[in-house]
């Protein structure tokens, strides 16, 4: 595709800290190139602000290469922008024409506090993961990896879910403000395998129970987090869960 | 995990809906197909029959407490739910929507949907129900004649109409509710899937086309 460059005019989400109320600003960028990341326009936007003195837009990012999920912005009413399957790090300035308005916001949960601008506090993922994203393995000598056997067909699917970011675009599209995409590609990943059967029971009702405690909603199976995740997580991963769940909650005995 | 967590946790919580909404779905089915003896054209004998028989043995009458019971879980756990989810949102709305680029208008209004049927539901027991079981001084006496009673009610075009959006109600509720209650329970799969969907939509467009064919069919004088 040829290369052009363009004037755009973004609307972005100031808010100097978790208790200000915030507001949008609205800023022009002039001559940005088609061939620039999304992210790559706000640091030339940023650069701008730092010559003229005034304060640049927060944001998070970090590996730019679409596996860290650091990258969260909601663009145009979609989590991560236009593009199917992309992180905001991974989306180019050429699904976007000269004379555009973009604008920008922030997650927006309840569980997920603004911090500043853009960025927002996701700890509470790292609570879930900490609550039962974890496998039992002996201490000595390193076991040959290839020692357990694998059915390929679980080995794909368990893969499938562990593609999962943590970037939080499920829950920032979702009505509900609910985890469950990302609970269940985090639970699937281990349940699928057998190095995850051990914490198998606990750890589908500990995430559940977590996930509750950090004020996620309940899901009500809409599809919004399937249809925005970067990494295509697949929305059955909850069904999986669900079975998980009521397996382990009718089984344990206490 | 004790009952009382495995309930009301935000998976428990739509299990518990899953579990009354199927009910409710096999009520239905057991409704819809009583009411279809009106088209047995024979002036009503055969479906008040069938409504006798529903309305006037002890069995039916204790499995219609059931019936409340499950309604009433469901009702006041939707409500419960959707309120408890709207907390979860962020203080400030979306500047701009994501709307119908990620799910279909209808799984996001559920509750709206409901509500609906709710208004349906208190309007449709004032016609048919309360007459009937006040007349029977609510233990098991006489019944009314509820083909007649039929008759008298859809002869006015105002509750063909509230009908008729009542099952609409229902159609959508159902559109979403029915496949949605399969994931909710973790019966579904890349395998299930298919069949589940085509089964909804065959049971959504039965039941609702013999729903709203009940009042039009009096109306219009088709049933007499
Ligand atoms: C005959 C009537 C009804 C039937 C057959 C029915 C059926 C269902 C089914 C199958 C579900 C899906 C459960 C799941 O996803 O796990 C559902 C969900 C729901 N229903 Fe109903 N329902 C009926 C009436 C009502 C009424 C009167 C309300 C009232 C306010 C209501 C409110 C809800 C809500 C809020 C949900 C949750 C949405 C969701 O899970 O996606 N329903 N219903
Ligand atoms: S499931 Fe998808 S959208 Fe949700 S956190 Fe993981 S990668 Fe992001
Ligand atoms: S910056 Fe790491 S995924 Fe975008």
């Amino acid at each position: 595709m040829e290369h052009y460059n363009m004037n755009l005019t973004l609307k972005v989400w100031k808010q100097k800290n978790s208790q200000s109320a915030g507001r949008f600003e609205t800023y022009q960028v002039k001559d940005v190139s088609s061939e620039m990341s999304f992210l790559e326009m706000f640091d030339v936007l940023n650069e701008q602000l730092i010559h003229e003195g005034k304060e640049p837009i927060a944001f998070d990012h970090d590996c730019r290469e679409g596996i860290c999920g650091t990258c969260s912005m909601y663009i145009n009413g979609r989590p991560h922008g236009p593009w199917h399957g992309t992180t905001t790090c991974q989306l180019h300035m050429r699904a976007f024409k000269d004379g555009d308005t973009i604008v920008v916001e922030p997650w927006r949960a309840k569980a997920f506090p603004v911090i500043k601008d853009l960025m927002v506090d996701r700890s509470a993922f790292d609570r879930i993961i900490q609550a039962g994203g974890y496998i039992s393995v002996n201490t000595g000598v390193t076991i040959d990896g290839n020692a357990i056997p694998v059915n390929r067909d679980n080995a794909e699917k368990s893969f499938a879910a562990a593609a999962c970011i943590g970037c939080g675009a499920c829950v920032a599209a979702c009505k509900n403000s609910s985890a469950m995409l990302f609970l269940s590609a985090k639970v699937s990943h281990l349940a699928l395998l057998p190095q995850g059967e051990i914490e198998r029971k606990k750890r589908a009702l500990d995430m559940v129970a977590q996930m509750d405690k950090e004020g996620f909603g309940s899901c009500t199976n809409t599809g919004a987090c399937e249809a925005v995740c970067p990494k295509e997580i697949e929305i059955t991963n909850i069904a999986r869960l669900n079975r998980e769940y009521l397996s382990a909650g009718l089984s344990a005995d206490k | 995990m004790n009952w009382s967590h495995f309930f009301t946790s935000s998976v428990g919580k739509k299990i518990i809906m899953a579990c009354s909404g199927l009910f409710l779905i096999a009520f239905l089915l057991v409704h819809a197909g009583l009411n279809a003896c009106i088209w047995a054209f024979d002036g009503g004998e055969m479906f008040n029959k069938a409504g006798h028989f529903m309305g006037s043995t002890v069995v039916m009458r204790i499995l219609e407490i059931g019936l409340f019971v499950f309604f009433i879980i469901h009702i006041v756990q939707g409500v419960v739910m959707e309120l408890q989810n709207r907390s979860k949102r962020g203080s400030k709305g979306y500047a701009v929507a994501l709307g119908n680029r990620g799910s279909k208008w209808y799984s996001r209004s559920m509750a709206i949907l409901g509500l609906l049927i709710l208004l349906f539901l208190i309007v449709h027991l004032g016609h048919f129900w309360i007459p009937n079981r006040s007349n029977q001084g609510w233990l098991l006496g006489e019944e009314i004649n509820l083909f007649e009673k039929m008759k008298e009610v859809f002869s006015n075009p105002v509750w063909v109409i509230l009908y008729t959006v009542g099952v609409i109600a229902l159609f959508y509720h159902l559109s979403h509710g029915f496949q949605s209650a399969f994931r909710t329970l973790g019966l579904t799969n890349h395998k299930y899937i298919n069949i589940i969907q085509t089964v909804g939509l065959v049971y959504n467009v039965v039941i609702c086309l013999a729903f709203i064919m009940m009042p039009i069919s009096f109306y219009f004088g088709w049933v007499q």
